[in-house]
């Protein structure tokens, strides 16, 4: 089963670390947020996109399983309405 | 039916006896045949996405496990939308007799309406015809008012104003429909919607619209138009045509598009027709540019409101909306910096999808249209000129 990288746009502060780990998908616009390529995450990228989850500074960064349900999020970002 | 129906609207709030006689009392339809109902008319959401009503209310519904929460959106956020606090001033008892059903509907206790903190008198209306109602209603019922902002009326921000009090929307998922106000499933609906749903659940619901005319027309306000009237009908309704020709046409609202009169005058101004043609209907504004203004200024204008409204949340509105407002005043102003023009084009490209809510996707599809519709203008400005009606030699 595909995955696709999903971003909470509010927690991204323009760090741009995903974009220097998985440059292949991730671009920075003029002002430093990243442009998320759509669809399922290449599986010779898969790698590099867990570790772009997991160094992401603010919890921004979440891997979902191609029908939406999450597959991997750090394990210390809080619930969303918690 | 109309809303418009019975007495007229600058005659103030139908009493609840007058509405009850006019339109008899609530119908005691039990809530899946409510829901099949608004199916069958195929009624559309007024609030700006055009959703339709029965689905939403089912997708509530099956959530609800008896938790579930109705929030009647009369923020009304729009600056040039005055539909919904018109409505609420003249007939707070058709928006209430709606909220109930659709409370009834996905089996809610607590009906909240909120409703724009400076729309005193669609307040005061609704408060007196609340007051007007047997306790058990008025006990089930709060009245919130909504921040003056143009997000506020989003509804995730909706529901996060009344459960933190922070009026700025929230990511998503989840929805509203799926965990809302406290965590609850919410139906948040315009109070537009709720009217109507309320004269599809009597059995007379029309094919209508609340639409707000202005700009280059002979008196602009509030209508209700029949969805087979073209822009053309609409607009020569307001008094003997309009006062000059106009040379775009806002439709939808600050989120919607410029578009050419000649591509619409005649078009019926139905969402499905305009949706057809690649437009939205939106919340029903429709702002005529006069021959003599200029488009580069108008849309100027719009995208400095829209970057001050952003939540600024999300760098791409937050950043993206700012520089989008300087650059086009600055080519709106006739003293743009050389690569003015390429970076709007270039930016409503990259806007779409990248906040929270759709409030840059929504700036960036007007800017996009005003770069189509006055191109000659922009690049006019571009060159440090207006080619406008009024025109005028260049500064250097």
């Amino acid at each position: 089963m595909g995955r696709t990288l999903a971003i909470d746009r509010i927690r991204c502060d323009g760090h741009g670390l995903c974009a220097e780990l998985v440059p292949e998908r991730i671009t920075l616009d003029d002002w430093g947020f990243p442009i998320i390529a759509g669809g399922a995450v290449p599986i010779e990228l898969l790698d590099n996109v867990r570790r772009a989850v997991d160094a992401c500074p603010v919890l921004a960064l979440r891997l979902r399983a191609e029908a939406g349900a999450l597959v991997s999020r750090s394990a210390t970002a809080p619930r969303p309405g918690a | 039916m109309e809303l418009t129906s019975g007495p007229p609207w600058r005659a103030g709030a139908e009493s609840l006896a007058a509405h009850r006689q006019r339109l008899g009392g609530l119908p005691s339809t039990a809530g899946p045949a409510l829901i099949a109902e608004l199916d069958e008319s195929r009624l559309l959401g007024r609030g700006g996405a055009g959703f339709l009503t029965g689905r939403k209310w089912r997708a509530v519904a099956e959530r609800a496990n008896g938790g579930a929460m109705v929030l009647v959106n009369g923020a009304e956020g729009e600056p040039l939308s005055a539909k919904d606090r018109s409505l609420l001033t003249a007939r707070p008892h058709l928006v209430i007799d709606g909220a109930l059903l659709a409370a009834r509907a996905v089996a809610a206790q607590d009906v909240l309406f909120y409703v724009g903190r400076d729309h005193h008198a669609a307040l005061l209306a609704l408060r007196r015809a609340l007051a007007e109602r047997p306790t058990d209603t008025a006990e089930r019922v709060r009245v919130i008012e909504a921040p003056a902002r143009y997000v506020a009326g989003e509804e995730t921000a909706a529901v996060h104003f009344v459960t933190a009090g922070d009026a700025r929307p929230l990511a998503t998922p989840p929805r509203p429909f799926e965990r809302g106000i406290g965590g609850r499933p919410t139906l948040v609906q315009n109070v537009e919607t709720l009217a109507r749903a309320a004269l599809v659940a009597r059995g007379r619901h029309g094919d209508t619209g609340l639409v707000t005319l202005s700009g280059a027309v002979h008196r602009s306000g509030v209508q209700e138009i029949a969805f087979e009237s073209t822009l053309g009908e609409v607009v020569a309704a307001t008094g003997a045509g309009v006062p000059s020709p106009a040379q775009a046409v806002l439709l939808g609202g600050y989120f919607g598009a410029w578009v050419a009169p000649d591509d619409v005058w005649a078009l019926p101004l139905d969402p499905h027709s305009l949706r057809a043609r690649g437009l939205a209907f939106g919340c029903g504004v429709v702002h005529l540019l006069a021959a003599d203004a200029c488009g580069v200024e108008a849309t100027s204008r719009i995208m400095a409101r829209l970057a001050s409204e952003s939540a600024r949340q999300c760098g791409p509105c937050l950043f993206g909306l700012s520089a989008i407002a300087a650059a086009s005043h600055r080519l709106a102003t006739r003293a743009p910096e050389a690569s003015d023009l390429e970076r709007l084009h270039r930016w409503s490209g990259q806007l779409s999808g990248r906040g929270a809510c759709k409030h840059p996707d929504g700036a960036v599809g007007l800017l996009r249209s005003a770069l189509d519709l006055f191109a000659p203008d922009f690049a006019a400005h571009q060159r440090r000129r207006c080619v406008g009606a009024v025109a005028e030699l260049g500064v250097a």
